[in-house]
C-alpha cells in the first residue's frame, strides 16, 4: 500500500477525539497520560456531555491537560482539585465534573480533601494517575513510590525507615462509605486501554446518575522519571507496580 | 416597595440572612470563633429548600476556599466566611482567584493575633487584607463595615463589585461587629440568577454553557511565557488603577470645621464616633473619618475630610497597620498618631479621650 493509499479515509482505523486538539503535547515519549486523556475524551463524546462537563486539573505534569480537551477546565492549585469539583457538582447537578490528578497531588499534599470528597459521596469522579514519582518536578519521591524504588530524593531507594510506606490510597477509598466506584487500570496495551475506558465510563456514568463518588486509578509509567525507555518502562510497570498495584474493579456498588 | 421590617440580631446572622436574600449560590465555610453563627444560621435557614443556596461544612478553611474557586470560576456567586487564623490559611486560594480573576466573597470577622491568638475581636489582619496576603502583586476588594445593617447591606454590595471587576471581595469586619446585636432591615429577596443569566454575565466562565459554539473556558494561574505573564500582571494592575479611582467610599462626620481627627474603621470607628461626640461637647472641634473601602483607601476623601486638620489620631484594634496609609493620603502634610489595643482588648471612648488629650 502506497502512502498516499494508506491516508485516505476510508482507510483510517483511529482518530484522534473531536474534542482533542492538535495542541502538540508536552508529555515525554511513553507516558500514560496522553492515553488517559484520549479515554476521557472518547467517553465524554459518546456520553454526548460536550457542554455539561466541567474538568479540574491538578498540579504536576496533568497542569497543563487544559491544553489539550476543548472543555472548560478549572486549573486548581495543588492537592486541592477534589474541593474545587466538590463545590462545582454540588451548584452544578447535572454537570459531569472530574478531577484529574497524579500521585503527589492526589495522595500527598491533598489526602485531605481526596479522603473527604470521596467520603462524603460527591458525585464526581476522580480520576488518579499513579506512576509513583513527581514527574514534573523531576523524578522526586512520591507518596506511591514503591520500597527500594530509587528517585531524586531517595537516591539509594525508598528505605522505609527513613520515608515510610508506599500509601495505597486506593485501597483506602475502598473503605469509605462514599465511594461507589473504586478501580485500578493501566493503559500500557490495547486490552488494558479497553478496560480503563470501560472503568471511566461507569464513573462517569455514576457520576452523572447521583451515585457516590467514584474514583479510577491509572497506573502509570514515567519513563523520564524512571531513567529507562517506553518500552522497559511497560515492562517494569507489569513486574514491580503490578504487585504492589492490583489491576481490576475495586468496588462497585 | 419597601417592606421590610427591623429585626433585631448579631452580626453574624445579619451576614447569613444576607446571604439568601441576596440570590447567592453557595455557601462553603469551617466554624471558627467568633463567627460560626454564619454557618450555624445558614443551617437553621436550609436556604436549598427554598432558593436552592448550598450550604456545606467543608474539610478546611483550605477546602473552603478551593470551593469559591470552583464555584466563582463556574459564575456562581459564591461565598465563605472564617476568622483570622482560618483566613490566613485561605490565603493561597485567594491569590489564586485573583489570579484568575475568579470573584467570590471572602468574610473576615477578625479576632486578636497573630498565631492561634485569642478569639476576642481585633484588627490585625488589615495589613494581609489590604495589601494582597498571597503570594503576587494582587488586591482584593475591602469592605469594612462597621454595623449589622452594613453587614447585610454589605454581602449583596461585595458580589456586585466582585462580578464587576472579576476578582475576590472580603468584608473584613470583627469580632465586635459580628457578635453585637442590633436593629437591621434585611435586604429584599431576589432570586438566584438562571443558567443563561450567569452566561450572559459571565462568557468567560467554566460551566460548559454553549460550548459548542464558543472555544472553551479555562481558568488557570500558570503561564509559562514570562512576556504573557507579565501582561496578564499589567491588565490586572490597570484594573487595580481603575478601582483605585472609582470606587473609593469612605464616612466623614463632622469633618467641614475639623481641627482634629480620628480615624478608625469598623468597630473602633464607632468608639472613635462616641469619643468625638465628647469632645466636641469639650469644646475641640473634633471630626470622624472612617474609610468603608480599606481597599481602595479613600485617599482623597480624606484629604477632603483633613482639610483643615492640624493632628490626626489613627485608632484601631491593632498596632498600626491602617497608619501609614492616613498618612500617604494625607501626604505626610499632616501630623499622625496612632492609638491601639491588641490581643483582643476593646477599648472604651474614655480611653480614645485620653490618647486625644495626650497628643
Amino acid at each position: 500500500m502506497t502512502r498516499e493509499e494508506l491516508i485516505l479515509p476510508e482507510n483510517l482505523v483511529s482518530s484522534r477525539p473531536a474534542l482533542m486538539n492538535e495542541a502538540p503535547m508536552h508529555y515525554c515519549p511513553g507516558c500514560s497520560h496522553g492515553m488517559v486523556h484520549k479515554i476521557i475524551a472518547e467517553v465524554i463524546e459518546e456520553m454526548q456531555l460536550e457542554e455539561r462537563t466541567i474538568g479540574v486539573c491538578p498540579v504536576g505534569c496533568a497542569v497543563f491537560a487544559y491544553r489539550y480537551l476543548d472543555i472548560d477546565w478549572q486549573e486548581a492549585a495543588h492537592g486541592r482539585a477534589p474541593a474545587v469539583a466538590t463545590a462545582l457538582k454540588r451548584l452544578w447537578s447535572d454537570r459531569l465534573v472530574f478531577t484529574y490528578q497524579g500521585d503527589g497531588d492526589l495522595a500527598c499534599i491533598g489526602t485531605c480533601e481526596t479522603i473527604h470528597a470521596l467520603n462524603r459521596g460527591e458525585k464526581i469522579t476522580i480520576i488518579f494517575i499513579n506512576n509513583a514519582i513527581y514527574g514534573m518536578t523531576g523524578g522526586q519521591m512520591a507518596p506511591t513510590t514503591l520500597v527500594g524504588m530509587k528517585t531524586a530524593t531517595c537516591p539509594y531507594g525508598r528505605d522505609v525507615e527513613l520515608h515510610g510506606y508506599p500509601l495505597n490510597i486506593t485501597d483506602l477509598a475502598v473503605n469509605l462509605e462514599g465511594t461507589a466506584f473504586v478501580s485500578r487500570q493501566s493503559v500500557h496495551t490495547v486490552a488494558a486501554a479497553r478496560k480503563a475506558k470501560r472503568a471511566i465510563r461507569q464513573a462517569f456514568e455514576n457520576s452523572m446518575n447521583g451515585i457516590g463518588s467514584n474514583l479510577v486509578e491509572i497506573v502509570s509509567t514515567c519513563s523520564s522519571g524512571w531513567k529507562t525507555d517506553p518500552a522497559k518502562a511497560n515492562e517494569w510497570m507489569e513486574e514491580n507496580m503490578f504487585k504492589h498495584y492490583k489491576l481490576g474493579d475495586l468496588k462497585t456498588v | 416597595m419597601d417592606t421590610q421590617e427591623y429585626v433585631l440580631m448579631k452580626g453574624n446572622e445579619a451576614i447569613a440572612h444576607a446571604a439568601v436574600r441576596c440570590g447567592c449560590d453557595g455557601y462553603f465555610g469551617y466554624p471558627i470563633t467568633p463567627q460560626s453563627e454564619v454557618l450555624e444560621t445558614l443551617a437553621l435557614l436550609k436556604p436549598w429548600e427554598t432558593t436552592g443556596m448550598v450550604v456545606m461544612q467543608a474539610e478546611s478553611e483550605l477546602a473552603a476556599i478551593n470551593m469559591l474557586y470552583g464555584g466563582g470560576g463556574s459564575g456562581k456567586r459564591v461565598m465563605t466566611s472564617s476568622s483570622s487564623p482560618g483566613v490566613a490559611l485561605m490565603q493561597e486560594g485567594i491569590s489564586y482567584m485573583a489570579a484568575c480573576e475568579i470573584p467570590a466573597l471572602i468574610v473576615n470577622v477578625q479576632r486578636g493575633g497573630p498565631g492561634l491568638g485569642t478569639i476576642q475581636p481585633g484588627q490585625c489582619d488589615y495589613k494581609q487584607a489590604t495589601v494582597g496576603g498571597g503570594n503576587g502583586d494582587y488586591q482584593v476588594i475591602v469592605l469594612a463595615p462597621n454595623s449589622v445593617q452594613e453587614m447585610a447591606d454589605f454581602v449583596d454590595e461585595a458580589f456586585r463589585l466582585a462580578f464587576k471587576y472579576r476578582m475576590p471581595a472580603m468584608i473584613l469586619s470583627d469580632g465586635v461587629i459580628g457578635q453585637m446585636m442590633e436593629r437591621v432591615k434585611l435586604p429584599e429577596m431576589k432570586p438566584r440568577r438562571s443558567e443563561q443569566d450567569i452566561f450572559a454575565e459571565c462568557p468567560w466562565a467554566t460551566n460548559g454553557i454553549n460550548l459548542k459554539k464558543r472555544k472553551n473556558n479555562t481558568l488557570s494561574s500558570l503561564e509559562s511565557d514570562p512576556i504573557i505573564m507579565d501582561e496578564r500582571n499589567k491588565q490586572m494592575q490597570l484594573k487595580y488603577k481603575r478601582i483605585t479611582e472609582t470606587e473609593t467610599r469612605a464616612e466623614a462626620i463632622m469633618c467641614d470645621d475639623a481641627e482634629y481627627l480620628l480615624v478608625g474603621f469598623g468597630c473602633m470607628s464607632r468608639m472613635a464616633e462616641e469619643a468625638m461626640h465628647i469632645l466636641r461637647n469639650e469644646g475641640y472641634k473634633v471630626g470622624l473619618f472612617r474609610p468603608i473601602t480599606l481597599w481602595p483607601f479613600p485617599e482623597k476623601e480624606l484629604r477632603e475630610a483633613a482639610k483643615n486638620t492640624e493632628r490626626i489620631l489613627v485608632c484601631e484594634l491593632n498596632a498600626g497597620q491602617m497608619l501609614r496609609d492616613v498618612e500617604v493620603a494625607v501626604k505626610f502634610n499632616i501630623p499622625c498618631y496612632h492609638y491601639g489595643r491588641m490581643g483582643g482588648v476593646v477599648p472604651d471612648p474614655s480611653e480614645i479621650i485620653d490618647a486625644f488629650h495626650n497628643l
